[in-house]
């Protein structure tokens, strides 16, 4: 097995086409048992993008992370992360991901520092790496004086900050965020969309946020609609709008879901 | 591949481990009362009513607490590897887990890392019990102490591997009291632990059969002659087969490919 070691400096010269994005989803099918929740799913995210995978409750997108965080295995189709692919590198692909999870899973009776220190471990980084980058996301997220409180002390906005700053630890290129506004208020959600935004510019960061909220997808983003399992539509905000003939997103999500997804001519 | 990935992932494990321990009081103290309750009080009625003769590792008559001490030691890391499970199926709910299986190093690695920081843990209980037992006079050589580790380490991974396997068949918590009625306690009391196998033979042929090839036997008199300085081929063997046949069990039960996360979509799967 190759070395995974997130910090060295020639992790963004892997081989890979030039085309290639920085995840890339194609043909993907999952059924549990006879129901089918994935069905021939494709769509690719570049470096640098922010893309909303927009979908119902139910639409397969809690399946969609659990495979592309390899939860469990892809049995029909691929998913490569940075040109890895998941079934045959996972351990390639998994060091470049960052994932925050739709449940809360910091351990609310460790400190904040201990939480990261956790993961940092998990993914293999030295102590202190660890420490250096668990200082520079917290002072990111303003919660620097915090880092030795409990996590049960935090309130769920200064969690889930936490749980970003987690994520981005081992400097991965694709960050997954799985409705990760769910229970927050709307100052709180503005927050969170607004900083994973400036990472996506600063870092060059891939994001992939599923949600449900339509209005979480902001002008200049990446859209993936998902329903039923299938992929409605995939591209620009204003792509997808003008495709399907709405105004705004919220109108072509309605006329693409009326559809129901048997007209395979609204993908791209 | 670099060995110290593999050594910062285990050390992170067992840091969030023991930290989880530590503040979790009750559990400590839990963990520690409840063999002390059965020496103190069981031990002491039991003591009249259970007549000993010498066998091995004993090599003089000896009181009923000595029996039963390094049984209450089994159980302190049966009640530990069966609490590990409980743990997993608990984060399994709670979405945590997931934060575990999504570390690039390979899963049947961090299963391993999750049975050693609970082994430690175990160990550290058992200590802590063999200090109070010494003031209750229960006193085996002081070597023993030493010599009963490496025991203490093979029957804590054998319970924790158990109790892995079983988490993985558990699909809810709410299950668990399953758990103990159906494995710890038949185990538990079908065992060696609170009376010598000749003696349940007296009673029953059949339960001294099951007895005999009960794991938990086999784990508490590998630590029984270890404690008095011997060694127990049959219980080393048996213990050993069984870690090998448990773990093997969990880490298949937790592949990617198969296992429950494949059938059932693991946990929480909402859409």
């Amino acid at each position: 097995m190759a070395c995974f070691e997130t910090d060295l400096p020639d992790r963004h010269a892997v081989p890979r086409p030039a085309a290639e994005p920085v995840l890339a989803v194609e043909g993907l099918s999952h059924s549990f048992g006879n129901r089918t929740v994935l069905d021939d799913v494709s769509f690719g995210i570049p470096a640098g993008r922010f893309a909303v995978l927009l979908g119902l409750n139910g639409a397969g997108k809690t399946t969609l992370f659990s495979l592309i965080t390899r939860i469990y295995n892809t049995r029909r189709g691929s998913i490569r992360v940075f040109g890895f692919d998941m079934r045959q590198h996972p351990t390639q692909a998994l060091a470049r991901i960052g994932v925050v999870f739709q449940q809360p899973t910091l351990d609310p009776d460790l400190t904040v520092l201990q939480n990261l220190r956790y993961h940092g471990g998990l993914h293999g980084l030295a102590p202190a790496v660890i420490e250096e980058r668990a200082a520079e996301e917290l002072a990111r997220i303003g919660l620097s004086e915090r880092a030795d409180e409990r996590v049960r002390t935090l309130s769920g906005g200064q969690r889930r900050r936490v749980e970003i700053a987690r994520a981005l630890l081992h400097q991965p290129s694709l960050l997954l965020l799985d409705e990760p506004t769910v229970g927050l208020d709307i100052e709180l959600r503005r927050q969170v969309l607004d900083h994973v935004h400036d990472l996506c510019r600063e870092r060059g960061l891939a994001v992939l946020w599923a949600t449900h909220l339509i209005d979480e997808a902001r002008q200049g983003d990446g859209v993936v609609v998902l329903h039923r399992g299938r992929v409605l539509a995939e591209g620009l905000v204003d792509a997808v709008c003008v495709a399907a003939g709405a105004a705004t997103l919220g109108q072509a999500f309605a006329r693409l879901t009326e559809a129901k997804g048997t007209q395979k001519g609204t993908r791209e | 591949m670099n060995a110290s990935l593999y050594w910062r992932c285990l050390r992170a494990v067992i840091v969030r481990e023991g930290l989880r321990f530590v503040h979790q009081r009750e559990r400590f103290f839990a963990a520690l009362v409840r063999p002390l309750v059965w020496l103190a009080i069981f031990a002491v009625g039991f003591r009249a009513v259970l007549g000993l003769s010498i066998i091995p590792p004993y090599e003089t008559y000896i009181l009923y607490e000595d029996y039963v001490t390094p049984g209450l030691v089994g159980m302190i890391q049966l009640f530990n590897g069966m609490q590990s499970s409980l743990s997993m199926v608990y984060d399994r709910e709670m979405g945590s887990m997931k934060t575990l299986l999504v570390s690039p190093l390979p899963r049947w690695y961090l299963l391993v890392c999750k049975l050693l920081a609970g082994v430690l843990v175990s160990i550290a209980q058992a200590y802590v019990f063999f200090a109070i037992a010494w003031f209750w006079e229960v006193q085996p050589p002081v070597a023993g102490y030493l010599a009963v580790l490496p025991a203490l380490v093979l029957s804590g991974l054998m319970l924790g591997a158990l109790g892995l396997l079983l988490s993985s068949f558990i699909r809810q918590l709410e299950n668990f009291a399953g758990v103990m009625n159906f494995v710890i306690f038949p185990m538990f009391f079908a065992s060696s632990a609170l009376y010598p196998v000749w003696r349940i033979r007296e009673g029953s042929p059949t339960l001294a059969w099951i007895a005999e090839i009960n794991p938990f036997t086999q784990a508490v008199e590998l630590i029984r002659f270890a404690l008095y300085l011997q060694f127990n081929g049959t219980a080393f063997l048996a213990v050993s087969a069984c870690l090998v046949l448990f773990l093997g069990g969990a880490i298949l039960a937790y592949d990617p490919g198969r296992g429950f996360w494949a059938r059932r979509g693991g946990p929480a799967e909402q859409g």
